[in-house]
């Protein structure tokens, strides 16, 4: 029935862009990050948040819905998966996944709703009870956590066809998968009826509804996909970095941590979550191990780790100012830039 | 069209490879340890005064000839006290110049959770000085997590019979009403399965009161202890922000002070100074007591802050509550290097993690040891065997009289030790099950 293959909705740029990211992420990242620390610690976090972000990118960048409580989502995705593997084993783990997933989109269209009474920063407040809520809920109910006494639980391991993924590269390639689906269907969404449906939403919803766009479905589809996206990021957060389950791990600085994700990357861009992820989760990290190599017994540790977040914010103040579209308009301007170089030098006797 | 792929190809590869960090150098007999601190934020004091004493230490063995002749190396790492970053940090820390740490020490419950399941694969030994799993006590389905300085269940039952005593015995507790006042974490949860057996069995009418983190707002709680009427109120805090305010609250809605008994990590000087005049009265638990009059703690002074090495930024908190308790820690760590390099006839070399861990086991803090190394009751003497992972599983009781903490009673073992440690025996057992661990037999 399709009337249209696929492959001719995309440019050849997409397609280039595409082949490049999957040799580097299957074919080029095994073979030069040795050390088990990559992937632990900085692959695997950034491609779960990043694909938080996504989620907060679809409801807040292309929606122009402001939500606040993607950690909520996560967790409600964790801990889903978590009791589906629990009571479920049978479940396939992709299906366990995916049933996450769609719980979490439950959720969200649940506190979606207040999206269509309420509107900007108002919506914020609102949607901030999802984060509240949820985790409540989890620590309340002793079900959710198996009843177990401490409260902190620990994540099964991933089982796909009877073969474990329990190292860190098994574990990474699990997730490069997981994100490499989800980001082509949410590249797709946004190009075609969907998105151009959110954006016509987020310009002038007024406008978008006189042209027969139906708000109710349009924004709670936003918040469900969204949310969808959360949960799923969550649930492999918590099964492949943290490894145990707690509500804590998902709190509120973690919702505020995707939010400044989507900012700083720059709102209405796929790339521009991915991005932003990289610099608030690594530049601490590059941050702190660079104080600690370099003045390690010099500065009082104490101070070091002060200066690290002086530095860490002023940096987010000089790169709003710099370019407020965020780091993937730099990127596509260096890129233009680079470009435009090569053409001048270059191009031209190609052509003569 | 190729030059293009090809330029951004180089700019992503580059960037990816600027940030590889180089794994290389020479194997010189050192040995090195983690420092996964947590200096700012809200448990600042914590972190500062705990870490704070073990680098100290650490340089103090190295201006002393290190372990049997090896140096000692470490690398901090700033883990904000928070889950996440600390299994950034642990992975971050655990090998240097191709040597691997040995041990690993979070201060803190979240912490110690998220990097408790990769002890046993990469061979480090957890040792959580006083926090943490407290069914880890169960060596057998635990062999590489320590809680030795006594777990959370051990501290709810001295405070128990802390308080039977105050009120004449156990069969006057009968009726009494107590409230758990709780951070809301697992931290805060952590004492619950051993207070509710116990009160049970007392016919003590339990009441649990949940603060949400950060725990700075505690009104209506009060208000609701206020109701309540209770005799008795177990404050269970983190951090000096919610300690503090703790103390602050009671004094307004008129609870005595001498009715509230704080957790060890409540119990410091910098969670009772901010409350001021309210604090006098509070009682609190120790697994390490305070003071400078030990004499490794002047030596420290001496010696390492006289060469102007020390780490603290803030001399005057030498002998403070979290130094010494870091001190307490930091002394097990090469004790257990000792113990690892005599025990594989490596003296004067590094140990590998399951050597340490076997030292570690093997530690026996008589007085007389504690006495030789010159910390003589700042700790309970204690051992550690295959099974019993706890120590001494002792505590003391001190008051803060609001200048200082007062000691109040001696090291206090639980009435019943053995109901205890069938309760960490039979949680440990639930676990194993659950994730079909095989218990060690110890011979």
């Amino acid at each position: 029935m399709k009337s249209k293959p696929v492959i001719l909705c995309y440019s050849r740029n997409d397609i280039t862009n595409f082949v490049v990211l999957m040799i580097l992420g299957f074919a080029i990242i095994p073979f030069i990050v040795p050390t088990d620390y990559w992937y632990t610690s900085i692959l695997i976090p950034w491609l779960c948040l990043s694909l938080a972000a996504i989620g907060q990118q679809i409801v807040m960048g292309y929606a122009g819905q402001l939500a606040l409580g993607a950690a909520g989502f996560m967790a409600a995705g964790a801990f889903a998966l978590f009791n589906l593997e629990l009571r479920l084993p049978f479940l396939p783990f992709p299906v366990a996944l995916g049933i996450a997933g769609l719980i979490a989109a439950a959720f969200g269209i649940i506190f979606g709703l207040p999206s269509l009474r309420v509107r900007g920063i108002y919506l914020m407040v609102a949607t901030l009870a999802s984060q509240f809520f949820i985790i409540w809920m989890i620590d309340k109910f002793g079900w959710f956590k198996n009843y177990d006494t401490s409260g902190i639980i620990t994540a099964q391991d991933i089982v796909i066809f009877n073969k474990p993924f329990t190292t860190p590269f098994e574990m990474y390639l699990v997730i490069m998968v997981v994100v490499t689906v989800l980001t082509i269907f949410a590249i797709n969404m946004t190009r075609g009826r969907t998105g151009r449906n959110w954006m016509a939403v987020r310009d002038m919803d007024l406008a978008a509804e006189s042209m027969g766009i139906s708000l109710l479905k349009t924004k709670l589809q936003a918040f469900a996909i969204s949310a969808f996206f959360c949960g799923v990021a969550g649930a492999l957060f918590a099964f492949t970095y943290l490894k145990s389950m707690e509500p804590v791990a998902f709190d509120i600085k973690l919702s505020f941590r995707i939010l400044f994700m989507v900012i700083l990357g720059g709102l209405g861009t796929i790339s521009g979550a991915f991005i932003g992820a990289a610099f608030i989760l690594l530049f601490p990290v590059v941050l702190n191990t660079f104080g600690n190599e370099f003045f390690h017994g010099m500065i009082d540790a104490t101070i070091i780790s002060s200066i690290e977040l002086v530095v860490f914010g002023v940096l987010i103040i000089v790169f709003m100012i710099y370019e407020p579209l965020g780091m993937a308009k730099l990127w596509e301007n260096l890129k233009l830039r680079i470009r435009s170089k090569f053409s001048n030098r270059f191009g031209g006797e190609q052509k003569a | 069209m190729i030059r293009q792929y090809f330029i951004s190809f180089t700019v992503v590869l580059a960037s990816f490879l600027t940030l590889v960090i180089p794994v290389a150098g020479a194997a010189e007999e050192t040995q090195y340890f983690p420092i996964a601190s947590s200096r700012v934020g809200p448990y600042s004091a914590m972190g500062t005064g705990y870490y704070g004493a073990q680098i100290d230490y650490l340089n103090y063995i190295n201006m002393n000839g290190g372990v049997n002749g090896v140096m000692l190396t470490w690398q901090e790492c700033e883990t904000e006290y928070n889950a996440v970053k600390t299994v950034e940090c642990y992975q971050r820390l655990l090998e240097k110049d191709g040597q691997r740490i040995v041990v690993f020490d979070t201060l803190g419950t979240p912490g110690a959770y998220a990097v408790i399941n990769r002890m046993a694969e990469d061979e480090v030994v957890l040792a959580q000085y006083g926090y943490g799993r407290t069914d880890a006590a169960d060596g057998r389905v635990w062999p590489w997590v320590f809680n030795a300085a006594s777990h959370y269940w051990s501290q709810i039952a001295v405070k128990m019979k802390f308080m039977a005593e105050q009120e004449g015995g156990i069969e006057n507790m009968n009726g009494k009403k107590i409230v758990h006042l709780h951070i809301d974490s697992a931290y805060g949860r952590e004492p619950l399965p051993a207070m509710r057996k116990i009160a049970q069995d007392w016919g003590v009418e339990l009441v649990e009161i949940s603060i949400p983190p950060p725990g700075l707002e505690q009104q209506s709680q009060w208000l609701q202890v206020r109701k309540e009427q209770p005799d008795w109120v177990t404050f269970w805090g983190a951090g000096s922000g919610m300690n503090s305010t703790g103390m602050t609250n009671a004094a307004r809605v008129g609870f005595p002070r001498d009715r509230l008994i704080y957790v060890t990590f409540g119990a410091a000087e910098e969670d009772m100074f901010p409350a001021g005049d309210a604090a006098t009265g509070t009682y609190a638990m120790a697994n390490a007591l305070p003071g400078d009059q030990f004499p490794l703690v002047n030596a420290i002074k001496e010696q390492v802050y006289g060469a102007g090495k020390g780490n603290l930024a803030d001399e005057s908190r030498i002998g403070s509550v979290y130094w010494n308790r870091g001190l307490g820690a930091a002394v097990m760590w090469i004790e257990a290097i000792k113990n690892a390099q005599e025990m594989h006839g490596k003296v004067g070399k590094a140990v590998t993690g399951a050597e340490f861990r076997d030292g570690y086991e093997a530690l026996n803090m008589t007085n007389e040891r504690l006495e030789e190394i010159g910390i003589m009751g700042m700790v309970a003497p204690f051992a550690i065997s295959c099974e019993n992972h706890e120590g001494a599983g002792k505590f003391a009781m001190m008051q803060w009289d609001g200048d200082k903490f007062v000691q109040v009673t001696d090291w206090e073992a639980p009435l019943e030790p053995a109901f205890i440690r069938q309760l960490v025996e039979d949680s440990a057992a639930k676990f194993a099950q659950e994730n079909n661990i095989t218990s060690k037999q110890c011979s």
